[in-house]
């Protein structure tokens, strides 16, 4: 039995918004009956780029139906600005969180808004916002990779399947929850490569071996390090770089604020050391470099 | 629309709810837990001492292995086996009868088995270079015959086939299978973890060399188990470091459990006729009014070759998951095959085998039933279900004319 919030049961049992907005401006679908959940989302947007009232129709889980009714209040009244800033953790917190191996639920919401958006913008003959194409959705939970880091490494390795994605990126390879949305990006990326692309794989080129397991964590290491922890850092004035790995030690040298800080030692041990615990490895120790 | 709402004027419903998942797991009988107390309370000697309270015990371990060995009609209680449970007895008798053949490398299952099977063997093909040949299944859940002895090969050491399906209740043919298997010398085990009590099982005059039983699936209490090994058969034990059961499954026996599981087979037996008539009426009845009631809704798997407690039922259109936690809040428990109440995101492996299309499977529903289950607890469920596969098409997207975007 899922460990849903109240809040999750309750729009669950009492949805709100129900069904399609009567001459939409703005529809979005996405998902599908084989993915096991969809949502059909539908805006009334008025002359001045506001949100007037958003209704939805889904196929899916408890937290699928929660997700979507909770996104139509959270939209309703806002300008098409400040919806586009919703994201998916916005919505699963709106819903007093959302077990892990559910958080594609509130991904869907944040594709289907995104989605109604874009096809209100084309419907009114005008420019997609760039903050709506670049929008980054966070894949994998476990792991935080987002939509466009997987969609890079399709692209670059010409990856067909979500094992080999797992590989490269580390997307899919805990909880699994988030595999039908890689398999989804996967096809996107196939599709919009064209055939060019697969005539060149059915030629006969196998995809790249996926790199050792030893690369693999490495890379997982270094993306922690440099993007995560870094961006922890730089929020005061800090930063920090990965040196080398031996076996399970980790040696990375502090620098900007961090450099002369007395307490970055405990910094290091504390905070750095727990997060590449938690996301990579229990083993790891953290070795400080001077400058 | 509130809980009330959706139950409002409707038969009362049960007061301590209404149980229909009993493939997943049973009510302990209460003569089961009775037998089993005095176990726990006073009778807590290790039945390999040399002393009364031992004794004790030893003699109630006794007893239990004449019960279950009177369940499944084999020939001497020494061919008895008690186990952690059904995954257990699944994988002592497949590891067990691997190791005691080294010089055959093949294993023949069904691509419809429990997990604990499944599971198994796809560490056999990966880690330790087995090759395992997965029989298929029809749209009924149905094997070929001819798939099976195309399948079978000299080096064939074991072929594994469960008597009963869990989800969809199809009963597979069991001794026409071991007739083949024989012919072919291969090992036969059966997982009859779902089959015992509801179908006739007789050791004595059967092809099987290893059958699974599970505690928990006929009212004992769960983590006990049995394998019946026939006399003869090669066996090596999975859990070593001491003489118990033989040899072939060391750890100071569950006295406690061991002997509700006793007292379960004697009731198991005593109530397969029960299960097979006034068992069977519900389940029937409840399908038939569901089907008739619920457009768009289908029965999974072959109707006819059925254990008489369990219809899978698809509902198009809606998710699986949704329809459970409306029936949990109506005091209603039962399963589903959907994806999401596993968190896999992959539909029902047995109906996805099946070939039942996503449309159906992501919808399905299994009701099973039990000897507990009552006139009223049907009643009940009949009514409630149309309005909550009514409420949820009102939110899905798809119908008819749009299957899917």
């Amino acid at each position: 039995m899922w460990d849903y919030s109240d809040k999750v049961l309750e729009h669950f049992m009492n949805p709100r918004n129900v069904g399609d907005v009567e001459n939409p401006d703005g529809v979005g679908e996405v998902g599908s009956m084989a993915c096991g959940d969809a949502l059909r989302l539908t805006l009334k947007i008025d002359a001045e780029g506001r949100i007037e009232k958003a209704m939805f129709r889904t196929f899916g889980c408890g937290s699928a139906i929660a997700s979507s009714s909770v996104l139509t209040e959270m939209v309703a009244g806002r300008t098409l600005e400040e919806a586009a800033r919703i994201t998916n953790e916005d919505i699963a917190r709106e819903l007093g969180g959302l077990p892990r191996e559910k958080m594609h639920c509130s991904v869907m919401g944040r594709e289907a808004l995104e989605a109604a958006m874009i096809d209100y913008y084309k419907r009114q003959g005008r420019d997609v916002p760039c903050e709506l194409i670049v929008t980054d959705v966070e894949i994998c939970h476990c792991y935080q990779v987002k939509r466009s880091t997987i969609k890079n490494a399709v692209k670059q390795h010409k990856l067909k399947d979500v094992e080999d994605v797992t590989h490269y990126t580390k997307a899919g390879g805990g909880c699994t929850a988030c595999h039908h949305d890689i398999r989804h990006i996967i096809d996107d990326v196939w599709e919009e490569m064209g055939t060019d692309a697969g005539l060149v794989t059915i030629g006969g080129l196998a995809p790249p071996a996926p790199p050792v397991r030893e690369d693999a964590r490495t890379a997982q290491i270094r993306d922690l390090v440099e993007n995560d922890i870094a961006r922890g850092l730089r929020t005061d004035g800090g930063d920090i770089e990965l040196v080398r790995i031996v076996e399970n030690r980790v040696h990375v040298r502090l620098t900007g604020a961090c450099a002369s800080c007395p307490a970055s030692q405990a910094t290091i041990k504390g905070w750095v050391e727990s997060q590449l615990r938690e996301h990579v490895s229990e083993d790891l120790e953290v070795v400080e470099e001077r400058s | 629309m509130t809980q009330q709402e959706l139950i409002a004027g409707l038969p009362p419903r049960p007061p301590e709810g209404v149980y229909l998942d009993n493939n997943a797991t049973t009510r302990v009988a209460p003569e089961v837990i009775d037998a089993m107390l005095p176990f726990l309370r006073d009778h807590y000697g290790n039945p390999s001492s040399m002393h009364a309270f031992g004794a004790v015990a030893g003699r109630a371990l006794d007893r239990a292995r004449d019960q279950v060995a009177a369940l499944v009609g084999a020939e001497s209680p020494g061919e008895i086996v008690f186990t952690g449970g059904g995954s257990e007895s699944d994988n002592l008798a497949v590891v067990g009868a691997l190791r005691a053949q080294p010089d055959k490398r093949h294993v023949v299952t069904t691509v419809v088995e429990h997990p604990a099977v499944l599971g198994l063997c796809r560490e056999l093909e990966s880690r330790l270079g087995y090759k395992v040949t997965y029989l298929p299944v029809d749209g009924r859940g149905r094997l070929d015959l001819q798939a099976l002895r195309d399948a079978l090969r000299p080096d064939t050491a074991v072929v594994s086939v469960m008597a009963a399906n869990n989800e969809t209740g199809v009963i597979f043919p069991t001794e026409e299978i071991g007739a083949v298997v024989k012919e072919h010398g291969a090992v036969y085990h059966v997982d009859a973890v779902q089959a015992a009590g509801k179908l006739p099982l007789d050791m004595r005059a059967s092809t099987v060399d290893l059958l699974s039983i599970s505690g928990h699936k006929i009212h004992a209490c769960k983590g006990v188990g049995a394998l019946y090994v026939r006399r003869g058969t090669k066996l090596r034990p999975l859990i070593v470091g001491g003489h118990q059961e033989r040899g072939r499954r060391a750890g100071t026996e569950n006295v406690s459990g061991v002997v509700g599981l006793g007292v379960a087979s004697d009731l198991a037996a005593a109530h397969r006729e029960e299960e097979n008539v006034r068992v069977r009426a519900l389940r029937d009845r409840l399908a038939r009014d569901i089907l008739a009631a619920v457009p768009d809704s289908r029965l999974n798997g072959d109707a006819e070759h059925r254990l008489p407690n369990t219809a899978n039922i698809s509902f198009d259109y809606i998710e699986g998951e949704g329809i459970l936690l409306l029936l949990d809040r109506c005091g209603i428990a039962a399963s589903s095959g959907s994806a999401c109440t596993s968190g896999s995101l992959e539909p029902s492996h047995v109906l996805k085998a099946m070939g039942v299309p996503f449309v159906a499977a992501h919808g399905s529903i299994r009701f099973s039933l039990s000897r507990y289950n009552t006139e009223a607890d049907v009643d009940y469920t009949v009514q409630v279900l149309p309005r909550i596969v009514e409420r949820l098409r009102a939110i899905t997207p798809f119908n008819e004319s749009r299957p899917t975007f």
